[in-house]
């Protein structure tokens, strides 16, 4: 591809969402910054109604068009909020891609898989029908699919959730994207189909240079799939930095307690999950300090005076709390315990 | 590598169509009003329009098949020609509704916000005067007879199409299968056309066929108030209409047109269970 691998490719400042809800405008997501360079992988992991999705459909341009956006996203120097309709839709599936959380549905179910494949390439590349044909078989070649030269004019509903979830990725991948956006890819896979999607994704990845923002709830998949991440609570970034670091000096209380509620295999019998007291803040109703103060242990009365800044604490590694001496103080495995 | 030729779609369709049974049901009764109306064209066992009054309300004999009416016409050549009117009310009524009612009820949901709104109350006004009132008024205005009633037939069944459409197509624009198509890089215009529009074809078509029973019916009501074919024109709506008066002397009259109608309307609607079924890959069981 073109330009040189320093330039960044993806540039997110201060990225805002306000969306509109029947209980009023919601700030969905607040000041999201981060940096992508060419053949970087980065995971956003948080739970549900964090803005994990919201802020990749924004990267999109899919948001509804009530929703407001502010800040800046630019695509190697060029501004896309605010980017005509016509112009994003030359990007879409062209420069940027997605792969969705549910294989099921994301295929249209009236239309034969090959054709689904041979869209994008048809459109955005101006292949002829024979050649976008051709291609389409490669691509399922290469994602896996078994014959895939004989099952190129089947149906969705003719595939397996794995297959599907293949293809799906064949049609991502079509035109060869810069940046790959994957909305929890294998959340709604079996456990032992999870590992080989991941892998060929990570595969497809690194063959082709792109730039992946991988999205998921889960720490494993996170912490196996990618080199940088970013914890996202109530529509903001509370942690982000290498992988490697963040899990070894996990610096927010949330990001800690998100690892001590992950089951793990040789746990004591009768050992129960440790939970995180208290629910996710609805978004319309957001506090204006920091949205975790009120499921946190060590919340003060300056953590809901005003959304704390993040700060470096080493190596690029940045932490949005005021409290981070004393989270941090001891070696991340004793809290963690 | 080597690519195989993609099995030809045509003939694929038809071997399994001839296969379907509702659907073979549904065309052979369709073809025989069609084949009724084409054949009237040529060939009635009798005029539909002399009138022998010596001859009224005669039993079916070898001369009259199915009887004679009050004014001594044949019944079959009243049937036969009567389908004409029946097909042209049906077709050309839907079609008005159809085009224009899926059309606005596309752009409804494509749009969504005040284009969406300003159809949709548009189409409220529309629904709120009922069909033979429209009628009346555009028989005022212009006349009554075949034109006029198909045209206020139609016209009552656009918001129907307008709301169909639209309901059916907002529940697939909230499909992730669009969204994934939205993120391909396809703009409305496509989406509606290459995934909205397959995928609302079965509620489509349903309604379709119940359109056509109800302008069948509707052309009746309106022959009925003199607002619809005129006379001596025949059609079954009006055969019908005619019989009511006698129908303690002559209750086959009533009959007639009424399974002829029941006909149509069966026809049509087997026909419409059919291609559903044929047009939806998921309900063909073969690979």
């Amino acid at each position: 591809m073109s330009g040189t691998d320093h330039k960044p490719l993806l540039e997110v400042e201060n990225l805002g969402i306000q969306l509109s809800t029947s209980r009023g405008p919601a700030q969905a997501v607040r000041e999201v910054s981060f940096v992508l360079k060419r053949g970087e992988t980065l995971g956003l992991v948080g739970e549900s109604g964090c803005g994990k999705s919201i802020t990749a459909l924004a990267l999109m341009g899919l948001l509804p068009e009530s929703a407001g956006v502010s800040g800046s996203i630019k695509l190697d120097g060029n501004e896309l909020v605010g980017l005509p309709d016509a112009d994003y839709c030359k990007l879409r599936g062209n420069r940027i891609s997605m792969i969705f959380q549910e294989p099921m549905t994301a295929l249209n179910p009236m239309h034969t898989i090959g054709r689904q494949i041979a869209e994008p390439l048809r459109r955005h590349k101006n292949f002829s029908a024979a050649q976008a044909r051709k291609e389409a078989i490669a691509l399922l070649d290469r994602v896996g699919l078994p014959d895939a030269a004989g099952r190129v004019d089947a149906y969705p509903h003719q595939f397996s959730g794995g297959q599907r979830q293949r293809v799906t990725i064949a049609i991502a991948l079509a035109c060869q994207p810069d940046l790959l956006i994957a909305d929890e890819p294998t959340t709604a896979l079996d456990v032992t189909i999870q590992g080989q999607i991941l892998d060929l994704i990570a595969d497809l990845v690194t063959e082709r240079g792109m730039a992946m923002i991988l999205i998921s709830h889960d720490l494993g998949v996170i912490a196996e799939n990618v080199r940088r991440m970013m914890v996202m609570y109530g529509g903001t970034v509370v942690e982000s930095g290498a992988t490697d670091g963040v899990f070894s000096r996990m610096g927010h209380p949330y990001t800690q307690g998100l690892f001590r509620a992950r089951p793990r295999l040789g746990a004591k019998k009768g050992t129960r999950l440790k939970t995180i007291s208290g629910t996710v803040p609805e978004l319309a109703d957001l506090p204006i300090g920091c949205p975790f103060a009120d499921r946190c242990p060590l919340v003060e009365s300056r953590c809901r005076a005003a959304l704390p800044a993040a700060i470096d604490v080493g190596g690029g590694h940045h932490v949005r709390c005021l409290r981070t001496d004393v989270s941090m103080a001891g070696p991340a495995e004793v809290l963690g315990a | 590598m080597s690519v195989p030729l993609r099995p030809s779609r045509a003939t694929g369709f038809w071997s399994r169509a001839l296969r379907h049974r509702s659907f073979v049901a549904g065309g052979a009764l369709v073809l025989l009003v069609l084949g009724a109306a084409l054949l009237s064209l040529a060939w009635t066992p009798w005029s539909a329009y002399d009138i022998d009054i010596a001859a009224k309300l005669k039993p079916p004999s070898s001369a009259h098949w199915l009887g004679t009416d009050v004014f001594g016409r044949d019944i079959v050549s009243l049937l036969l020609v009567g389908a004409r009117a029946t097909i042209a009310v049906g077709i050309i009524a839907v079609g008005i509704g159809l085009s224009f009612g899926v059309g606005l009820g596309l752009v409804a949901a494509a749009k969504k916000a005040w284009v969406e709104e300003l159809i949709m109350r548009m189409s409220d006004f529309t629904f709120a005067f009922p069909a033979v009132l429209s009628a009346i008024m555009l028989a005022a205005a212009v006349g009554p007879g075949m034109v006029t009633s198909i045209t206020a037939i139609g016209i009552f069944q656009i918001p129907t199409f307008v709301r169909v459409t639209r309901a059916s197509a907002n529940a697939i624009w909230s499909r992730e299968f669009v969204l994934a198509a939205r993120a391909s890089g396809k703009g409305a215009f496509r989406i509606t056309t290459e995934h909205v529009l397959p995928n609302i074809l079965s509620v489509l078509i349903v309604q379709a066929t119940i359109g056509f029973a109800l302008a069948i019916l509707a052309e009746a009501a309106l022959s009925y108030l003199g607002l619809g074919t005129q006379p001596p024109q025949p059609s079954w709506g009006r055969m019908l209409n005619e019989a009511q008066t006698l129908l303690f002397q002559a209750p086959s009259l009533a009959v007639y047109p009424g399974v002829a109608i029941a006909i149509a309307v069966l026809g049509l609607n087997l026909l419409g269970d059919g291609l559903r079924d044929l047009l939806d890959p998921r309900l063909s069981r073969e690979r």
